[in-house]
């Protein structure tokens, strides 16, 4: 299978806290991977590590191809960091220009898309610090559609918004998966696991499950993702 | 580098000003009260503005220059948008080069305002041109904006970041020569003066005081001031981490 993201043997070590105790993992190309796991896992750190911002104490981390954060990928992928990280005193539209402009080829009139694509048209011309948390996080995911990459890092893009958003923003990921485009998706909530289509689960740094949504409730033995993730907790324990 | 991300880096720098206008207001009224007060504490006493008021138009942009600009990288480094600028194609650079060209525009207004007034409110004197006054005032705010931002590179919190104005901005201050002449001073403040490019700003502002045309000294002055700032932008995008723990 092409493989998006290629994880060996990775260790990070955060002040003096190893986080990461040598993982290994792959995402294959398209569809959408969850990063489970309670917080304080390492699904930041992991994903900070795919993107190439995050010192790597060993290990290798291969994006589409290249070594992560190698310069030729910054065109071809997407992050959108767990607090929205935009500018809050330029309205959405600036916002999204300014992103738009340190990618080639990409217009203002790509921007304007990419904020009514999250659904912020309405709201375009407003400053970002006068948004609602719903919003505010819409319009970081809007700078990050900009120059169609082809791999997205979402951490935990649905944190804090209503049923409805988040119906939304789901439907949003299965729309650019289905147009080719990889998306890793992390989140802290179980009932979302069930609509990705693979499933990384951490757990204190180390991987728990990483396979297909239908074999991890198949190796559990129980639908419910949420006692699922417990099970695979208990059978680990058992076997460490 | 790019000039397309540099240049559209300075205009998101300039709308975000644009957008604050009570710190805009500051950024062009604050010299234009001070100079005020340093007018009227010298009034009685002949001569005295001409000499401290023309130091001052080029120490206000510096000072306020470098405290603006220190506060904003923190802010892009606290909000996250450093680290989200930095996965993509942006170069170091063009970061920020991009902040020493907007904010080298906003002193460009701000020391253009600060200057007039000294002139025509306050009966400034200098024997050289005005516009000399505000070509090296701006190369001062220049300087200002680039140890600004080198200096945030060492600050994890905006506690830090404001105690580096003192720790950088006043003793460049006090040696200039401002406060003593400098061949007046202990040989080792000497010294160190010498090694602070602020001495060169004012250096080159009392040349233009002191003469009808442009010296030499004072053309080499303003290619210390700024050398100094470029290498302090270049050191700033130099000690920029992509990685970080």
């Amino acid at each position: 299978m092409d493989m998006a993201i290629e994880v060996r043997d990775l260790v990070v070590v955060r002040g003096r806290r190893e986080v990461l105790h040598g993982i290994s993992t792959a995402v294959p190309t398209g569809g959408v991977t969850g990063l489970l796991g309670p917080s304080g896992s390492g699904k930041t750190t992991l994903m900070r590590a795919i993107v190439g911002v995050q010192k790597i104490k060993s290990g290798t981390v291969t994006v589409l191809g290249r070594p992560g954060g190698a310069k030729d990928l910054r065109p071809r992928v997407g992050y959108v960091t767990q607090a929205p990280s935009v500018y809050v005193d330029l309205t959405v539209r600036e916002n999204a220009r300014y992103f738009a402009s340190l990618y080639k080829g990409v217009t203002r009139a790509d921007a304007d898309q990419a904020v009514a694509d999250v659904g912020l048209a309405d709201a375009a011309d407003q400053l970002v610090g006068s948004l609602s948390g719903g919003q505010f996080s819409r319009a970081s995911l809007a700078c990050a559609l900009l120059g169609r990459p082809k791999l997205l890092v979402l951490d935990e893009p649905t944190v804090g918004l209503d049923p409805v958003l988040r119906e939304e923003l789901w439907k949003k990921f299965r729309e650019l998966a289905a147009d080719g485009t990889t998306l890793v998706v992390s989140s802290h909530v179980m009932d979302e696991a069930g609509r990705c289509d693979r499933l990384i689960l951490l757990r204190e740094g180390r991987i728990i499950a990483d396979d297909t949504v239908a074999a991890v409730r198949q190796a559990a033995g129980t639908d419910d993702l949420d006692e699922a993730f417990l099970r695979l907790i208990h059978a680990q324990a058992e076997v460490a | 580098m790019s000039a397309r991300i540099l240049f559209s880096t300075t205009r998101r720098v300039l709308t975000q000003l644009r957008h604050d206008r009570r710190t805009l207001a500051l950024v062009v009224l604050v010299p234009v009260l001070l100079l005020t007060l340093v007018y009227y504490l010298f009034e009685k006493q002949v001569g005295v503005f001409n000499e401290i008021g023309l130091i001052m138009l080029g120490l206000f942009p510096f000072a306020i220059m470098f405290l603006i600009t220190s506060i904003a990288m923190l802010r892009e480094r606290t909000s996250g948008t450093l680290e989200r600028l930095l996965t993509t194609p942006l170069a170091k650079p063009d970061l920020l080069f991009g902040y020493g060209l907007a904010f080298g525009l906003v002193a460009a207004v701000q020391a253009g305002v600060a200057t007039g007034l000294a002139y025509w409110a306050f009966n400034l004197s200098t024997l050289g041109s005005a516009w000399l006054v505000i070509l090296i005032a701006v190369a001062d705010a220049v300087l200002g904006v680039a140890l600004g931002l080198f200096f945030s590179a060492f600050a994890k919190s905006e506690f830090q970041a404001v105690q580096f104005m003192p720790a950088v901005v006043f003793p460049q201050i006090f040696l200039c020569g401002l406060f003593a002449p400098r061949d007046q001073m202990a040989g080792w403040l000497q010294a160190l003066s010498n090694v602070m490019p602020l001495t060169y700003a004012v250096q080159g502002l009392q040349e233009v005081g002191g003469n009808a045309d442009p010296t030499g000294l004072m053309w080499r002055d303003l290619a210390i001031v700024g050398g100094c700032a470029v290498l302090a932008l270049s050191l700033a995008a130099a000690t920029l981490r992509r990685r970080t723990e």
